[in-house]
């Protein structure tokens, strides 16, 4: 089943439309993952990133394209996305568990410290998630982004915390 | 009598956009609206818009309201709320009932040297038996609820629709709190963007597909208790044997829209029908002029689409008045026009939006062939 039958992305499906991090990538930390699969006319990712690590061009109905070696996992576009369709990953938190980075538009906002159960794109429970990071500046426009520690088998699969 | 350069019906993101551009040139503008804030839908709009980044994407809805009302003020446009349009005659004259702010109306004739008509559009109603129950509603009317009044239509809500309005509306009910049950949708696919649906489905929210409400369950209180959907067949047809009650306080109907054409017919403009744009339309040219001369249209009115392309056809009609008021040389709208439909063409490209590129094209081939040179108001 595909993307507009289902409502998300199964992770082949991603895979087959958008150019994702590499395993060398990933192994030098923070990097972001646009799942973004439709062109649609949108590009203010291509303008948050002060790194020109994301590439649309015209028209702005082409799809956005992650440029690996140029990103640093900082979090802009996190926030910048219209359609909350960007998370940065890190796989190298700790020997055995991976950050993701999401934003996060539901009250209450998530805590530093607090423990919520991580969801995958289905919405279902993945597995136990311990926030590490709540990031809210004034230039995010009232879209948190809140980063999750979870065991790194899950780095692929989680994408937000539970709503509470 | 009062006069004016320009009137503008609607003060939605069209008919802002339209006073703006009208007023810079150094018009006269007038623009009335029946609501009681400007802003037409901007206001309920709490997402982050997409589009060029060069053209406010990335910008909640609200906050682009506030610039447009902004930008209206430095550009002097003058504007009367909870005032209605009820006639328009021979010679542009105007009739407006024109709310006071004691609340009172008085009855205002004026003469505007050109109208531009941005009355956006209504959604559509789907029936279905009990839907005139307390708790049925439009989802619009439920997104004003949440996001302008601050109250929650109920708590459980089911969604029929998942065309942008529907998706979009569903993510704002649970930021607002409520707990939506499901989606319904009639179509095998989802019709809105897939960044609105994925949002959605990683909230944990069930999206049916091919299934309808064919009944809204009242309560001891009289009001939606449940709803009964079916699935359906190809033919959009209830299924018998496969229906289900869901538990919900309220049913929001995200059916898509329809323009807005009152004052469109009132004034006489020639209309043609056209499916993709939610329904019978208002024949205009590449100025956005009617088939009445001096009669402009822009945003839902001229076909249903979005805020960005309202804000563009409204810009354009206020070119287009300006330069027949002698504002602005042929030339320079000419170029100026040209340079904003450029930009509607890449609003207008992709698998969303070049149905409607084609359909603009069509609308715009008809009014040469049927019209060619808009006359006077009759």
């Amino acid at each position: 089943m595909a993307l507009i039958n289902t409502g998300y992305l199964e992770y082949e499906e991603l895979e087959s439309i958008q150019t994702l991090p590499s395993d060398e990538r990933y192994a030098e930390g923070p990097v972001a993952i646009i799942e973004c699969v439709q062109e649609i006319p949108c590009n203010p990712c291509e303008a948050a990133c002060h790194f020109g690590a994301i590439k649309i061009g015209e028209p702005i109905t082409k799809l956005p394209t992650l440029i690996g070696e140029k990103c640093v996992g900082c979090g802009m576009c996190v926030a910048r996305c219209p359609g909350l369709a960007i998370v940065v990953v890190d796989k190298t938190f700790t020997d055995t568990t991976a950050t993701v980075a999401f934003p996060f538009e539901y009250y209450p906002t998530p805590v530093v410290g607090e423990e919520r159960n991580a969801m995958n794109r289905k919405g279902e429970i993945v597995c136990k998630g311990k926030i590490v990071k709540v990031v809210n500046p004034a230039s995010y426009d009232h879209t948190p982004v809140v980063t999750v520690e979870i065991p790194k088998e899950f780095a692929d699969e989680v994408r937000t915390v539970e709503r509470i | 009598m009062l006069e004016k350069d320009v009137l503008v019906i609607g003060a939605g993101p069209a008919g802002l956009a339209a006073s703006i551009e009208a007023g810079k040139y150094g018009a006269s503008v007038l623009l009335v609206d029946l609501n009681m804030q400007p802003g037409g839908q901007l206001f309920k709009q709490i997402h982050k818009f997409f589009g060029s980044s060069a053209h406010r994407s990335g910008t909640r809805g609200y906050d682009i309201g506030k610039q447009l009302l902004k930008e209206a003020e430095e550009s002097d446009v003058e504007i009367w709320m909870q005032s209605t349009v009820i006639g328009i005659f021979p010679g542009n004259k105007i009739a407006i009932e024109k709310g006071l702010d004691s609340g009172e109306k008085e009855m205002v004739t004026m003469q505007a040297k050109k109208i531009i008509i941005a009355t956006g559009a209504s959604e559509n109603a789907i029936r279905f038996k009990g839907w005139t129950t307390p708790g049925v509603m439009g989802a619009g009317a439920a997104q004003t609820m949440i996001n302008v009044n601050h109250v929650k239509p109920g708590q459980k809500i089911v969604m029929l629709g998942t065309g942008n309005v529907g998706l979009i509306v569903s993510y704002q009910l649970m930021q607002a709190g409520c707990d939506v049950v499901s989606l319904i949708e009639a179509a095998p696919k989802i019709g809105g963007y897939a960044v609105h649906a994925a949002k959605i489905r990683r909230a944990g929210v069930p999206i049916r597909l091919q299934h309808t409400i064919i009944e809204a369950k009242k309560g001891a209180d009289g009001c939606v208790c449940g709803c009964v959907i079916a699935q359906v067949d190809e033919h959009f047809q209830p299924i018998p044997g496969t229906e289900e009650t869901i538990a919900c306080d309220t049913i929001a109907l995200a059916a898509g829209l329809k323009p807005t054409m009152d004052l469109v017919k009132l004034a006489g403009c020639k209309l043609t029908f056209n499916g993709p744009f939610g329904g019978y339309i208002p024949l205009h040219n590449e100025r956005m002029e009617t088939s009445c001369e001096g009669v402009f249209v822009a945003g839902d009115t001229t076909g249903v689409e979005e805020a960005n392309t309202a804000l563009e056809e409204g810009k354009i009609a206020g070119i287009s008045a300006a330069e027949d008021l002698g504002l602005l040389t042929a030339d320079a709208a000419s170029d100026k026009r040209a340079e904003i439909w450029d930009r509607l063409h890449s609003l207008r490209l992709g698998p969303f939006g070049e149905r409607r590129m084609i359909e603009k094209e069509v609308v715009m081939d008809e009014y040469k062939e049927r019209i060619g040179t808009p006359s006077p108001i009759q």
